[in-house]
């Protein structure tokens, strides 16, 4: 590393929009380069050189990105629809493998481990995900958070023996005082912004080291988005979270770091203030300032 | 899906008028001919009801319903129907015993795994083709299978050690679940394909296995929707009469295949409400046109029931959705 900051891959401004800079990667890709500054815990995950591309698709949906994810830290993936940030994210626990026709070249790390070696069950609960929609499942508010909790094994534990942990996933999601009085409601129930604490809760039920948010508040109202940001906030101290957002405002709220994707390609990678006030790249100002989206 | 009653109902009407008055002539022929076709099908609907209803509740008594059909030239001497409405009752419990099964595995399939693709496409069809079958082919289709030595057990065989009979509620029990495989197949699979994506996802980005998706997420959701399926299947098999002529017997009584208890009765002949209804109908040989018009006024209830459930569960099933 011997310039810092690392000179920023430039995109060719006079191009048409739709048109990346193909110039071939450094050895040391700038994103990681850029890690390097103090940041906020140690690295949980690592995406590195991390390719998927759809059968039949000209070209990759995600283009060799390389980012850090380090525990106590929100890490916003922003850019454009179709920029890949979510196919990115679906990556990250293997769901993007449901996908028929999808292939991903390069490794994922989670504490050092490679992810593919990983029972997919066990990956799954280490680094799991919050969607777009809420989407509890049809059955009581308790069971969604125990059908997280229950291991796949043939004995089912009890009730009592489950309450503790629904309890602790249920306040850590902050939706424990508005449910606590009656968990055998069905949780179609709930209001918009409630199903998605409980589907917060359920993801952290399994306890997971990663949580994954693909624009979680996207169905949201602004008081519910509200209050799953300060959830976010709050939930960054124990565990690394990455998320997805289309949202601007957003992604400044509640990103620690930023990268910023245009057509499979990280664009740029780098902390949340700096991003948004000081892009290096033209793609990125663009971006951020409003010329396209 | 009530419509609200407001007290304006009048101004409703007045606000109806003048907006039919700037419709095109062409439009308004149109909507009066679906009025007028709407209100035809009702009368159809309701005068076929109300006759049977007539019809039935004259001959209908509880000493028809609780005692059994008897051979006799003379309506006053040929007994009840209580063997038809048992003969019905397992004939549906049979059908459906093998049909709710195999179609929702089916379904489950299909939906969820359906590799390899021909073979996917080739199941679908071949559903397809069943629901399309006349039921007196896949009747007499059934017959052939059942009067194979290997299906001896199924009925019983001449005392001589000649041919299979083929007739027996086993047999006609498992020809008709196909009659009801379709229905309970088509509206699982629309339910499971109604189901987002991302509540899949939701369970196995919880780690779980595709397997405990299925049974703890993917079947409680589309439960109301196999139930409605089976409702309709159940009716469907209530109302067959090729395949129960055919494949068990039109026998005026039950009557054991064997000795033994219980599974005599399975290997043995019968009759249901409907092949009672072709047996005694005013052209049919039995000549008991009282008695069919009961037989037939129980049969319409049944159904009736059936549909009435079906639409008891859909209303359950509202509010208690997924996002669809």
């Amino acid at each position: 590393m011997a310039e810092f900051p690392p000179p920023v891959r430039r995109i060719a401004t006079d191009g048409t929009p739709n048109v990346v800079d193909p110039s071939p990667r450094e050895a040391v890709p700038e994103p990681i380069a850029r890690a390097l500054q103090p940041s906020y815990g140690p690295e949980r995950l690592r995406i590195d050189r991390v390719s998927i591309r759809y059968e039949g698709a000209p070209k990759p949906a995600v283009n060799e990105v390389t980012i850090p994810v380090r525990q106590g830290e929100v890490l916003a993936l922003i850019g454009p629809s179709g920029c890949g940030k979510t196919t990115l994210l679906r990556s990250l626990n293997r769901l993007v493998e449901l996908t028929p026709g999808a292939r991903r070249d390069g490794r994922i790390l989670l504490d050092g481990d490679d992810i593919d070696a990983m029972e997919i069950t066990r990956l799954r609960r280490r680094v799991s995900m919050i969607f777009q929609q809420p989407n509890p499942f049809p059955m009581s508010i308790f069971d969604n958070v125990a059908y997280a909790i229950r291991e796949q094994a043939m004995r089912r534990p009890g009730k009592s023996v489950l309450m503790p942990r629904v309890e602790t996933a249920l306040r850590r999601a902050g939706l424990w005082d508005e449910v606590a009085d009656d968990l055998n409601r069905p949780a179609l129930r709930l209001s918009g912004g409630q199903q998605q604490r409980l589907c917060i809760a359920r993801a952290l039920a399994v306890e997971p080291d990663v949580l994954l948010m693909d624009e979680p508040c996207s169905a949201l109202d602004p008081i519910s988005t509200g209050v799953v940001e300060d959830l976010i906030h709050e939930l960054r101290e124990t565990l690394a979270i990455v998320i997805v957002t289309h949202n601007l405002a957003q992604a400044r709220r509640v990103g620690d770091h930023v990268a910023f994707m245009y057509l499979g390609d990280l664009v740029e990678y780098g902390p949340t203030e700096e991003l948004f006030t000081n892009p290096r790249a033209d793609r990125t100002r663009d971006y951020v300032g409003g010329a396209f989206g | 899906m009530s419509t609200p009653t407001t007290p304006g109902g009048r101004g409703r009407r007045d606000r109806l008028m003048g907006e039919l008055r700037l419709w095109r002539p062409l439009d308004l022929l149109g909507v009066a001919a679906a009025w007028a076709v709407g209100a035809l099908l009702v009368l159809v609907a309701a005068t076929l009801v109300l006759y049977m209803g007539y019809k039935g509740l004259q001959y209908i008594s509880l000493d028809l319903l609780i005692s059994r059909p008897e051979p006799g030239s003379d309506q006053s001497q040929t007994g009840g129907i209580l063997d038809p409405i048992l003969g019905t009752l397992l004939i549906i419990t049979i059908a459906t015993a093998i049909a709710l099964p195999l179609a929702v595995g089916a379904a489950l399939w299909i939906v969820e795994y359906a590799r390899p693709r021909w073979l996917a496409r080739a199941v679908e069809s071949g559903i397809e083709v069943i629901a399309g079958a006349p039921s007196i082919a896949i009747a007499i289709f059934g017959l052939a299978i059942f009067q194979m030595p290997m299906f001896g057990w199924a009925s019983f065989s001449a005392a001589d050690g000649g041919g299979v009979f083929g007739r027996s509620f086993i047999a006609a029990g498992s020809v008709m679940s196909l009659i009801a495989v379709p229905s309970i197949f088509a509206t699982t699979r629309e339910a499971l394909q109604s189901v987002p994506r991302h509540v899949r996802e939701a369970s196995y980005g919880l780690g779980k296995t595709r397997w405990a998706t299925i049974r703890r997420v993917l079947l409680p959701t589309v439960r109301p929707d196999i139930a409605t399926g089976t409702a309709l299947g159940m009716g469907r098999i209530a109302g067959d009469t090729a395949i129960i002529v055919l494949l068990l017997g039109a026998t005026l009584q039950l009557q054991a295949g064997t000795e033994i208890p219980g599974i005599g009765t399975l290997q043995g002949t019968g009759s249901t409400l409907t092949s009672y209804v072709y047996n005694n109908s005013p052209t049919g040989e039995g000549n008991a046109p009282e008695k069919a018009y009961a037989a037939a006024f129980v049969l319409m209830l049944l159904i009736v029931g059936l549909n009435l459930l079906v639409a008891q569960i859909g209303r359950r099933r509202a509010g208690n959705d997924l996002p669809r």
